[in-house]
């Protein structure tokens, strides 16, 4: 009681809290300062980018059959036709690559997370998409062609290109999911469990639909990603001027190959003019995965209210 | 349909850990069962053998025979997942399903096993969260996600999410650990309603929880470090906290315990 009567009755200090020392404030601001610079030098190589290819190819693309015509019968110095050819085999390339890479991909990752956790195959199936992870895309190229060109006789051809795709985008999907599962808690595994709910089901109808906004997200990133590959298209497929739809036979341009070939053996100002306005192509089409990727994710999010 | 449970001699481990030694429970049916005891002595441990969920973890296994009405739910050909369907359970914190709506998640065990039939599952939703206390509360936004609830209304989604699978017996592990006052008063009315219809097992540290709540006592202990956690008093909850035959049980309970 004493004690408490004592404090009680002390005078009010000014206050127990020390001023932010001046040495505090410099640092505070330098750091803040570093920061935001690191920032707008970052930020540098990225506008530059960006500027350049849409000055350079805003005509191209705003040309008229830019959209709706090949570049068949075109002449190397003509400011005419277009990159249909090639949008549609970087399309149709990328999807067979997705269709192949996406389930291999999931069922790898459900494998990892639900079944095999810490077993050794789980810890060999790991290493094995660590080390194809850093597989350069050449080295993916060379592989196919070795593998279904040389060995099992197959003709150079889009679905050479895609199978090369696969093998760079299967560890992006693989990883990704991975570490979605691994964000669902154990928790709603259990719940499920507990009513009566095989594990199969459980996975299929709890886990996946919990974690399928992150899941779309790293598909569609890892798609944008392998579209703007070029290794396996140098190598893989012969380039064409004009449209074929004809995935397992015959040269099919994309758009990186179409950049690639107007470069080197195209000197004139179109040739330039077309390779700009490809890549700026090329970037619309990336932007545009980008934005379904973020508009999916929104739209399959877990909403709470 | 509301059973007893029998545990004979049952042993439980971690891999190579001997996490429970030899628990003997006769769970009496239309009643409620409070396991109490320190953290770690493995009574949360026990609950989970009852519905075969301690298996779920990787390395876990069990010895010894549980029995539902004379039915050992150890037996070889006993599929876990059938005894999960007829033993119910509600965990520590509310784990409703966030991809689905409050009504959704009531009648999830029915949908996922394969019940089609819309307007059947509208009444047992109805049914179950009328059970649980939870019907006015959300009567008017059942398509609304769960996630969206309170504490305390997700705690008791979750329990009409149990009984809506109508199991013979419903397991709780410590279900009012993470909610306030008020909510855990709620669930422990429910509780008492819910023991007309269901054979119920509650873990809690909550002591006067048990007091209240259970009709049977079990006290379990660790009778010391790295040994295996014990029964060591089974009895009537008024035998156990007025009267208890160990001294272990009585030093606990009065809060002289270590």
């Amino acid at each position: 009681m004493a004690t408490t009567e004592s404090i009680v009755n002390q005078p009010a200090t000014p206050t127990p809290f020390q001023h932010i020392s001046g040495s505090r404030k410099i640092k505070n601001a330098l750091a803040t300062a570093l920061v935001t610079v690191a920032f707008l030098i970052a930020l540098v190589p990225l506008g530059w980018l960006l500027v350049t290819v849409i000055t350079r190819g805003f005509d191209a693309i705003l040309s008229a059959n830019w959209w709706s015509h090949s570049l068949s019968g075109v002449m190397p110095d003509e400011f005419a036709g277009g990159v249909y050819h090639a949008l549609y085999g970087s399309i149709i390339q990328g999807l067979i690559c997705a269709v192949i890479a996406v389930p291999l991909g999931i069922f790898t990752a459900i494998y990892l997370v639900e079944y095999g956790a810490g077993g050794r195959l789980a810890r060999a199936v790991t290493f094995m998409v660590d080390i194809l992870s850093g597989v350069p895309s050449i080295v993916a190229a060379l592989f196919i062609f070795a593998l279904w060109i040389s060995v099992l006789g197959f003709p150079q051809s889009a679905f050479a290109v895609s199978l090369a795709l696969v093998l760079l985008m299967l560890p992006v999907v693989v990883r990704s999911t991975e570490e979605m599962l691994r964000l669902v808690p154990d928790e709603l595994r259990e719940a499920s469990y507990a009513l009566g709910v095989p594990k199969w089901k459980t996975i299929a109808r709890v886990v996946l639909p919990t974690a399928l906004s992150g899941m779309v997200t790293g598909v569609m990133l890892a798609l944008a990603r392998v579209l703007g590959e070029t290794a396996p298209v140098l190598i893989l497929v012969g380039y064409s001027r004009s449209i074929n739809f004809n995935v397992l036979e015959g040269n099919m341009a994309s758009l990186p190959l179409l950049i690639y070939n107007e470069l080197v053996s195209n000197p004139e100002a179109a040739g330039q003019l077309r390779a700009w306005g490809a890549a700026l192509t090329l970037i619309i089409v990336i932007m545009i995965l980008n934005l379904i990727a973020a508009a999916s994710s929104r739209f399959s999010a877990i909403k709470n209210k | 349909m509301v059973k007893r449970i029998d545990v004979k001699d049952v042993d439980i481990y971690y891999g190579k850990f001997h996490a429970v030694q030899s628990v003997t429970v006769s769970v009496p049916p239309r009643s409620v069962t409070a396991f109490i005891g320190p953290s770690g002595c493995g009574k949360s441990t026990v609950l989970r053998t009852l519905n075969r969920m301690h298996e779920v973890i990787p390395g876990a296994r069990v010895e010894g025979e549980v029995l539902l009405d004379g039915e050992n739910i150890y037996a070889p050909s006993v599929d876990p997942v059938s005894v999960r369907r007829t033993i119910g359970m509600v965990f520590q914190r509310p784990n409703p399903f966030p991809t689905m709506s409050i009504r959704d998640n009531v009648v999830a065990g029915l949908r996922l096993a394969g019940t089609r039939d819309r307007k059947r599952l509208d009444e047992i939703a109805e049914r179950a969260l009328r059970s649980a206390n939870l019907w006015a509360e959300v009567k008017d936004r059942l398509t609304k996600p769960g996630g969206g609830l309170s504490g305390g209304q997700q705690q008791r989604l979750c329990i009409a999410r149990a009984i809506a699978v109508q199991p013979d017996v419903l397991l709780m592990d410590e279900p009012c650990s993470a909610l306030d006052p008020i909510s855990t008063l709620a669930i422990e009315d429910l509780i008492g309603e819910l023991k007309k219809d269901y054979t119920i097992v509650i873990v809690t540290h909550n002591m006067q929880q048990a007091a209240r709540v259970s009709d049977q006592t079990a006290f379990f202990n660790l009778p010391g470090v790295g040994q295996p956690g014990r029964l060591i008093e089974y009895n009537d909850t008024e035998k156990i906290f007025s009267n208890p035959d160990e001294k272990a049980t009585e030093d606990y309970i009065s809060g002289r315990f270590g």
